[in-house]
């Protein structure tokens, strides 16, 4: 099989931006039809509520009209999307029987390595579908199941938790990208952690478009019971194309009462990708849903991952980076919900431009009636590396109580030439100097990511600061 | 004895307006100079026009480095050859520790790999040096440091990198007596271990007391308005500047 590079003509991507020849004949079709529908299913052996599910999601997308408020997707062209690629492999549970091409894919990634270090278990997704997939010993035995969804629906232990949850907290009706998503869904990890269970180790799944012009559609539904933890970490990266990439995952996370979720994500989509994402967390009482959230690639992205905040006193944490480089307009955010008394939130987002690169931050704060006593914090600050570049910062405030503590804090910035040259006083180069601020800039949202995320979001920001001079 | 740093008539300004004119001046290898004068008389110009702040523009005569032109160098390439500047007004860098900065710096400044153990232990017997509390290391850069602190940290910088000429720009102003003097045993200390080079840009002489000056120059309205030994010092800090700026032309 014949790797291919592709050509990077802004900046040095090349750690990212590989991929393998795909079979031709593994496409199953463009465009969405009720056909296609119906061979998604067959070929899943969707139960007859799925099938159901998917027919009407996808009259749902067909009446829905093209998002418009945001970012433009005019360059997205739906029907040329191959929906679902088969992959050549089912799923494996040691590593031995992962085949080679997909295998190398994923050491390029390190995620063998990752695996082995400290985490929990590997649930990558290659194409549509898992080809790997381990749950530590320790983590089964301790009640924690951590498989593909579609596994889990075709196991009678799972699938009526499934059915009484799948996209109940993101609805067909949400968006056309949520109807396009019940249709055509694809993938994704199911978790669900017993109650009084506390992982203390994460579990990971790794993300990755793979197919030219392939669409991907994972689910993650992750279901924490009363008083337990969990860490989970979705990381994405996807090789560079010429044709329109779209992903429109979904996740749901539901939080029980006293229980704690971190849900920590890097997406770093290949630039021509456009990211139409969409994440929601339900929290009930005492519990918490903290969110880590890095976006780095793509080409158009709209992310805003929501926290309900639905039990007395739960509570929300979202700390979140972005950056836009030339091409790309990222449109990202969160939204809280606080529908209980006593809830509490705090959001402390950051965004980088540079190069032309467009962001914009959105934060949706709703206070309702019956959540008195809710205290909300939000704090967002962005900095622009050049005049050619955007930031913008979009808040919305929804109080419905005169006993809720608001507040808001924006801040906006760049780069200060004084503090290049006092660092370029002390040996560093113009763009290492640049680096070091953004890096500095971005500390608390590294702070928040486990190590290796870490040192991979410090990477992602050298390789996009690099040809940032002149 | 060869020179370390030769100012060639330097002219040099900000846009349409010239703040030094044709400027010369020569510092040799191990020597202390003070450079003096009334405020806004160019003095920090001309130290940043050493440095190569890409604020200034060189419109006029040459800088040369052990014998090197650097007149078209960036202030990077000035660090790695050796030329120093501790700030009047240290900028904050939120998310950078001092450590993890000056690590850098010091890699960067002598082109080798240090050992994070080795690098931590020769932080903290300078930072010991300065009485800086070893906390220090793991806070951002200037970020809430006291304008004291601050000008310890330049200094403990200095002490770090070892650079062959030091350009300090006030370093001693907006100091209590104590901060002064720990201040100044750093730059003995500098002065010891790698026998440099020092400009100290100044209005008084506490910080001179334990340093041998070897030449004192006079900056007036961007001219090089006199020149002189150790006792120039006290004749100014005596009569002040009135008669350069007067009579200085």
């Amino acid at each position: 099989m014949k790797e291919e590079k592709t050509q990077v003509a802004d900046i040095d991507r090349s750690l990212y931006d590989f991929r393998y020849e795909e079979d031709e004949r593994d496409y199953l079709g463009s465009g969405i039809t009720a056909d296609i529908i119906k061979e998604i299913s067959d070929e899943k052996g969707d139960a007859d509520w799925m099938r159901e599910f998917r027919l009407k999601s996808m009259e749902i997308y067909n009446k829905t009209p093209m998002v418009e408020w945001g970012p433009s997707i005019e360059g997205l062209d739906i029907d040329n999307i191959v929906t679902y690629i088969r992959t050549k492999s089912r799923m494996n549970t040691d590593w031995n029987d992962v085949p080679d091409d997909i295998k190398n894919t994923f050491e390029k990634l390190g995620i063998p390595q990752a695996e082995r270090e400290s985490l929990a278990g590997v649930g990558a997704q290659y194409d549509s579908e898992l080809v790997y997939h381990n749950v530590r010993k320790e983590v089964a035995e301790s009640g924690v199941v951590y498989t593909d969804l579609e596994s889990a629906m075709h196991d009678e232990r799972y699938a009526e938790m499934i059915h009484t949850h799948f996209m109940k907290l993101v609805p067909p009706t949400d968006h056309k990208f949520a109807a396009l998503h019940g249709a055509v869904w694809s993938g994704g990890s199911f978790v669900y952690v017993p109650k009084g269970v506390r992982l203390e180790i994460p579990l990971q799944s790794y993300f990755r478009l793979n197919a030219k012009g392939a669409g991907q559609f994972e689910h993650t539904l992750i279901i924490l019971e009363e008083d337990s933890y969990l860490h989970f970490i979705e990381g994405c990266s996807a090789p560079k194309y010429y044709e329109a990439g779209l992903h429109a995952g979904c996740v749901e996370l539901y939080v029980g009462k006293n229980a704690t979720l971190r849900y920590s994500t890097i997406e770093n989509w290949s630039k021509n990708m456009y990211n139409l994402n969409t994440k929601r967390a339900l929290v009930d009482e005492g519990g918490k849903i903290e969110w880590v959230s890095g976006s780095f690639g793509s080409h158009v992205s709209y992310l805003y991952p929501m926290s309900i905040l639905n039990g007395r006193g739960a509570r929300a944490e979202f700390t979140g980076i972005t950056f836009a480089g030339e091409g790309q307009n990222l449109d990202t955010g969160a939204k809280i919900v606080h529908n209980a008394p006593d809830t509490s939130s705090y959001m402390n987002t950051k965004s980088i431009s540079k190069s032309g690169g467009i962001s914009t931050f959105r934060s949706a704060v709703t206070v309702n009636e019956k959540a008195a006593g809710s205290k909300s914090a939000v704090s967002c600050e962005s900095l622009m590396l050049d005049r050619i570049s955007r930031s913008d910062t979009i808040p919305v405030m929804d109080i419905r109580t005169d006993k809720a503590d608001v507040g808001h804090e924006a801040k906006i910035g760049r780069i200060s030439d004084e503090t290049v040259f006092y660092l370029m006083s002390r040996g560093l180069s113009e763009e290492e100097a640049k680096a070091m601020i953004v890096r500095g800039f971005a500390d608390n949202v590294s702070k928040e990511l486990p190590l290796e995320y870490a040192v991979e979001m410090n990477n992602l920001i050298g390789l996009e600061m690099k040809g940032s001079i002149g | 004895m060869s020179q370390l740093l030769e100012i060639k008539d330097l002219t040099a300004g900000v846009e349409e307006k010239e703040l030094l004119h044709s400027v010369s001046l020569t510092v040799g290898a191990g020597e202390t100079h003070v450079l003096m004068g009334p405020n806004g008389a160019g003095k920090s110009t001309l130290g940043s026009v050493i440095m190569g702040s890409p604020e200034y523009a060189v419109s006029g005569g040459r800088l040369f480095f052990e014998g090197e032109d650097i007149t078209d160098d960036s202030a990077d390439k000035r660090a790695k050859r050796g030329i120093f500047l501790s700030f009047q007004n240290p900028v904050e860098i939120a998310g950078v520790t001092l450590s993890e900065f000056l690590r850098n710096a010091l890699e960067q400044v002598t082109g080798k790999h240090l050992k994070l153990w080795d690098f931590k232990k020769k932080l903290r017997s300078c930072m010991e040096i300065l009485g800086m509390d070893a906390s220090y290391a793991d806070r951002d850069l200037n970020v809430g440091f006291s304008g004291g602190e601050k000008k310890k940290a330049e200094i403990l910088q200095l002490l770090v990198l070892e650079p062959k000429l030091a350009i300090l720009d006030e370093t001693d102003s907006g100091l209590d007596v104590d901060a002064v003097k720990t201040v100044s045993a750093g730059i003995d200390e500098y002065k010891k271990r790698t026998g440099g080079s020092l400009i100290v840009i100044t209005h008084n002489t506490k910080i001179l007391e334990a340093l041998r000056v070897d030449k004192t120059h006079i900056l007036a309205a961007g001219q090089i308005a006199a020149e002189g030994g150790a006792e120039l010092v006290d004749e100014v800090i005596t009569n002040g500047f009135e008669k350069y700026i007067k009579g200085g032309k």
